[in-house]
């Protein structure tokens, strides 16, 4: 390839700069933390003597442990669902394709865009006479509805690839529908169950909207809803403020470190499709 | 599950009586019924509600009363609520243009070195935005746009101390400070995206244009724009539709204020239904988002997915 050195060169200091930017905004927060509680620091500067306390006060002013319990169970109730849901009604319309698959398959693709801004107010009294409100269940029922759209599309995209004549075989041997779909289908579709799985958590632990309306209690609602909370309670001093955000921060960082490739991988693809 | 599901199928599978596999209408519908219950229950039924509501008067406790058209009336009369939508054009500026030009022209530099070690790297730290709740980043700005932030910190060291100011607590400044924080949320998502779609277009393209003299504004025009169609249209579609619904990061930085300078339809909507009780009017704000969102997109699509493939 013909590529000039000066190119080249441009290329890497135009990353870099970009990386630089997308960074420093976590070093402002980083460093800020470290400076004695209730002070007003500068924005980049390092504390005469760094108050890594702050971390732990900051842990126990936000109740850190029930909030990653109540997260979690979040995530638990709503992707493992999702997922499932998803998959089946895509093998169903991607893979079956009965009659009247296409109408049903519109209406999903109908649903992908609408902000959830628009759905909240009957939601809200929807749950309130379903006696859910204040409950995780407030957040976990209504987010496998709306995630519905998506999943749908998603498992759609990937059963509509598979070779019929796989299905065929897998008949000749006697299999039903469901072992059809158990034992051949999904286990070919690990990779796209897996980047359904990554993206639906991301969603649902970031999920910010139907957590503050719906919950009251920031100990029940998602990692993104009690940060709205700490930020109300602690958000005039700075220094403990910062250091919350990033301890609320550090499970979704660390889990996107591990697993980055299938990370970057799956929201570069669910962009696409989405 | 597997229970009665194998015993529906069994008879049919045996019976064999058409050369063509056999495909149970029921069949394929029971596998799509749990996705339809739960999308009918929390996704159709919400947004039939909202039309609903939003013919009427309602505090969201007593009676309702039939309106007719009065909320929309007010909608496009009042200029306190159809100024929040002004606002989320205004904003479909920094979230939406901003990142996918700023993504297209790094996305350009950087091609020759897309399997460079440093971009690899850059694959990880670009997407930090997109995986942080966008209340954290919204958090982060106040701090870095506040009076005592970086970026006053910066502009005093540069010598531009006169410019400095609370970003997000000026009239003037706060709508493009809150862009600012969606601009820098999406500009990693856009950039990598294109970046991808570049390295789908074949190289050959770029040899024949170096070997025909072209430069690079050149290379870029003939070959990776048209190239890239789908990739702009699936950035665009994406930012648009988080400019016009944004909520989280306005909801942690300004609140919408100062005064009304950063209202937007989500949050007002927010605060009509759950703080004014005025349900009748925040449904027709959400219809109003709803449409808009729509008649944004869908034309983007057709553009962009036409004469591809």
């Amino acid at each position: 390839m013909i590529v000039t050195r000066r190119e080249t060169l441009t290329g890497r200091i135009l990353l870099v700069l970009l990386m630089v930017l997308t960074v420093l905004p976590f070093v402002s927060l980083f460093v800020t933390a470290l400076h004695p509680s209730g002070t007003y620091p500068d924005g980049l500067s390092w504390p005469s003597s760094p108050q890594w306390g702050n971390f732990i006060d900051a842990f126990q002013a936000a109740n850190m442990e029930r909030l990653l319990l109540s997260s979690a169970l979040i995530v638990l109730g709503v992707v493992p669902v999702s997922v499932l849901f998803g998959t089946m009604a895509g093998f169903a319309f991607g893979h079956l394709r009965m009659p009247g698959h296409r109408i049903g398959f519109l209406v999903f693709v109908l649903g992908l865009t609408l902000p959830f801004e628009g759905l909240i107010t009957p939601l809200y009294y929807q749950v309130r006479d379903m006696g859910l409100l204040n409950t995780r269940w407030a957040i976990i029922l209504p987010l496998i509805g709306l995630f519905m759209p998506f999943s749908v599309l998603w498992m759609r995209a990937h059963f509509i690839t598979m070779p019929d004549e796989l299905s065929e075989a897998a008949r000749i041997d006697g299999a039903s529908t469901w072992q059809l779909f158990w034992r051949v289908h999904v286990p070919l579709a690990r990779p796209a169950l897996t980047s359904l799985g990554i993206l639906l958590f991301l969603w649902t632990w970031n999920q910010f909207l139907l957590a503050i309306v719906l919950v009251d209690d920031p100990a029940k609602r998602t990692m993104a809803g009690a940060l709205g909370a700490f930020q109300g309670q602690w958000g005039t001093d700075i220094p403990l403020l910062c250091a919350g955000s990033l301890l609320i921060l550090t499970p979704t960082l660390a889990i996107f470190l591990i697993f980055q490739r299938r990370f970057v991988a799956a929201l570069l693809q669910g962009s696409l499709k989405g | 599950m597997a229970g009665p599901l194998a015993a529906t199928v069994e008879p049919v599978t045996g019976r064999e009586r058409r050369k063509r596999r056999p495909r149970p209408a029921r069949l394929g519908w029971l596998f799509a019924l749990p996705a339809v219950v739960v999308y009918l229950t929390f996704v159709i039924r919400p947004l039939l509600l909202t039309v609903q509501y939003s013919f009427y008067d309602w505090n969201g406790i007593g009676a309702a009363t039939w309106t007719g058209l009065d909320n929309y009336v007010r909608l496009v009369t009042d200029p306190e609520l159809s100024g929040t939508i002004l606002h989320a054009f205004e904003l479909i500026l920094f979230f939406s243009f901003v990142p996918v030009l700023l993504g297209l022209a790094v996305a350009a530099t950087i091609r020759q070195i897309a399997q460079s070690r440093l971009a690899l790297v850059a694959r990880t730290v670009l997407f930090l935005p997109q995986v942080i709740p966008l209340v954290a980043a919204g958090i982060m700005w106040t701090w870095l746009l506040s009076t005592t932030g970086l970026i006053n910190q910066l502009l005093s060291g540069i010598g531009l101390g006169s410019l400095t100011r609370a970003w997000l607590g000026d009239f003037g400044t706060a709508l493009p400070a809150v862009g600012v924080i969606g601009a820098w949320v999406q500009i990693g998502l856009c950039t990598l995206l294109l970046l991808a779609g570049m390295s789908k277009i074949d190289n050959s393209l770029y040899e024949a244009a170096r070997l025909d003299g072209a430069g690079p504004w050149r290379e870029f025009r003939s070959i990776t724009l048209p190239g890239l169609r789908q990739e702009i249209g699936v950035c665009v579609t994406v930012t648009v539709i988080s400019a016009l619904a944004s909520f989280d990061i306005i909801y942690v930085s300004t609140q919408g204020g100062p005064g009304n300078a950063t209202m937007v339809p989500g949050l007002e909507i927010y605060y009509l239904a759950f703080a004014e009780r005025e349900v009748g009017m925040a449904s027709a704000l959400a219809v109003a988002l709803t449409v808009l969102v729509l008649l944004c997109v869908l034309p983007i699509q057709r553009l962009t997915r036409d004469g591809t493939r």
